[in-house]
């Protein structure tokens, strides 16, 4: 029978969940780097044993940890526990070292972004918010970091290189943080193009590249943001998430700050489909993974409450590709709930019924086994959850 | 020998428990001990002091013999306590946020 794996980062430490393919009974293993910030970690789909996490503090910076046997043990790439030196020479923890690539040669200058005063400010590294595993490759996976860039390894995780044409695009100095900071939180590959990749950031939009990552375009048209002084600027967007299903990569679904968006042509064209959700406002958005239609949505009230409407935690789901939504609730909590889910805070199996996932800054984790129809808490007290990912095994 | 110990965080990441005991070559500094500490623990190179521009993080502190030595030179040499091994240095990781 199938599995599911759960891979939980939270404010203290990493979770993995285990189940089998009825995802009634969980056996939950952690914490894993008690104490740190893992805000995120997920699974190869080339190899399913392999994990990556983002392990990250303010006080000691950013470490990249790696495991090949499912989240059992962890090392640092390079850098196995014991070692002092390896048979290539000592890595000197080159899988911590995220250095922006200003050489002359393949490299763009380190200009400035706007801060949140108004002014320019340098770019500055501070820890990875996502990484993405290539779709085919175990020893290929994509970082996106604060202050917004991306970054690939192709080695496992022993060492990166920024892919410094979306940095450099141009627009930079229109980027700008938003609370959480100016992250790159959003990697999507195309199934069926292998040169085509997506990229989302805050507050800056979405970038859309067709050679593998070399140069990028901005795909914010139709994008609607009052805050700006010019509301369908080119840059400058807050996008918290983009989702996708992998039968129709060309058709891209987003939680922006406000408005729940839709684009059928690969990002060139957005168009609201909020249609009768309680508030567009929210950080989580998934795709049922047998149902390309299909789309989950956490509302959230907005803009300093950041918890959801009249203290019921509601998923919204679409089987028309949004306007269409309605309330999820049986195994929610429907009064006195004050938590967020925030933006990489859920996913789907695909197993048939499609499993949804979310976890919130409550610690609950919260799955349905029926594509949204029944709810119920797989681990309830976990610290503050910042990501979910999940892995339908063999 | 020289003694250092480092914050649980840390301890964590290197595998060890307890005092840390390095032997260090030249001057005894800030600096070459912890390049002696990062070419024994890899796996501690941008936990301390960031990678390119070799800064001691803004968090944390480096102590000895009930001193912070944090805004010394990092090239001064450190007690002579610590260069002897009776005293360990300390690096300290500031106690703020939850």
């Amino acid at each position: 029978m199938s599995g599911v794996r759960v891979l939980v980062g939270t404010r203290k430490g990493a979770f993995v969940l285990n189940s089998d393919g009825k995802r009634e009974r969980w056996e939950v293993s952690g914490p894993h780097f008690a104490g740190w910030e893992i805000y995120h970690l997920k699974g190869s789909p080339a190899d399913p044993n392999r994990l990556f996490a983002s392990q990250t503090s303010g006080w000691f910076g950013q470490i990249i940890q790696r495991s090949d046997d499912g989240g059992k043990t962890w090392t640092q790439p390079g850098t196995p526990p014991g070692e002092r030196t390896t048979p290539q020479g000592m890595p000197k923890g080159e899988s911590n070292k995220f250095v922006y690539d200003t050489s002359a040669e393949t490299g763009k200058p380190l200009t400035t972004h706007q801060f949140y005063d108004g002014t320019q400010h340098p770019w500055e590294f501070k820890r990875v918010w996502h990484l993405e595993p290539s779709l085919n490759d175990p020893d290929t996976v994509y970082a996106g970091v604060e202050d917004a860039a991306l970054f690939r390894s192709k080695d496992g995780g022993k060492s990166w290189q920024e892919l410094s044409g979306l940095r450099g695009h141009g627009t930079g100095p229109k980027w700008q943080p938003g609370a959480g900071g100016m992250c790159l939180h959003t990697v999507l590959f195309d199934p069926t193009n292998p040169k085509r990749m997506y990229v989302a950031i805050s507050a800056a939009g979405a970038f859309r590249s067709d050679d593998g990552g070399e140069t990028w375009l901005p795909i914010n048209r139709g994008l609607k943001s009052p805050f700006l002084p010019s509301p369908e600027a080119e840059v400058g967007h807050c996008v918290h998430r983009i989702a996708m299903h992998r039968s129709k990569p060309g058709v891209l679904f987003m939680q922006k700050h406000w408005d729940v968006m839709r684009s059928d042509n690969s990002g060139d064209l957005w168009q609201e489909v909020s249609g009768n959700l309680p508030t567009d406002f929210g950080f989580v958005i998934d795709v049922n993974a047998n149902q390309p239609e299909t789309v989950y949505v956490v509302p959230i009230k907005s803009d300093s409450e950041h918890y959801p409407l009249d203290g019921k935690l509601r998923v919204y789901r679409s089987r028309t590709g949004g306007n269409e939504w309605e309330a999820l609730t049986k195994g929610l909590p429907q009064k006195d709930c004050y938590v967020n889910v925030l933006r990489d805070a859920m996913a789907v199996d695909s197993l048939d019924k499609c499993g949804v996932y979310f976890g919130t800054t409550g610690g609950q984790v919260y799955a349905s086994a029926d594509g949204g129809d029944n709810w119920a808490p797989i681990v309830r007290d976990l610290p503050a959850v910042l990501s979910v990912e999940v892995q339908t095994l063999p | 020998m020289i003694r250092v110990v480092l914050p649980p965080h840390l301890k964590g990441l290197a595998h060890v428990s307890g005092e840390v005991q390095l032997e260090v070559a030249g001057p005894i500094t800030q600096r070459s001990v912890v390049d002696a500490l990062e070419a024994r623990y890899p796996m501690l190179c941008g936990t301390i002091r960031d990678h390119v521009t070799q800064q001691r993080r803004p968090f944390l502190r480096f102590f000895a013999c009930e001193e912070d030595l944090s805004h010394e030179s990092i090239d001064a040499p450190l007690p002579d306590a610590v260069i002897s091994g009776k005293e360990p240095l300390l690096i300290v990781g500031a106690i703020a946020g939850g």
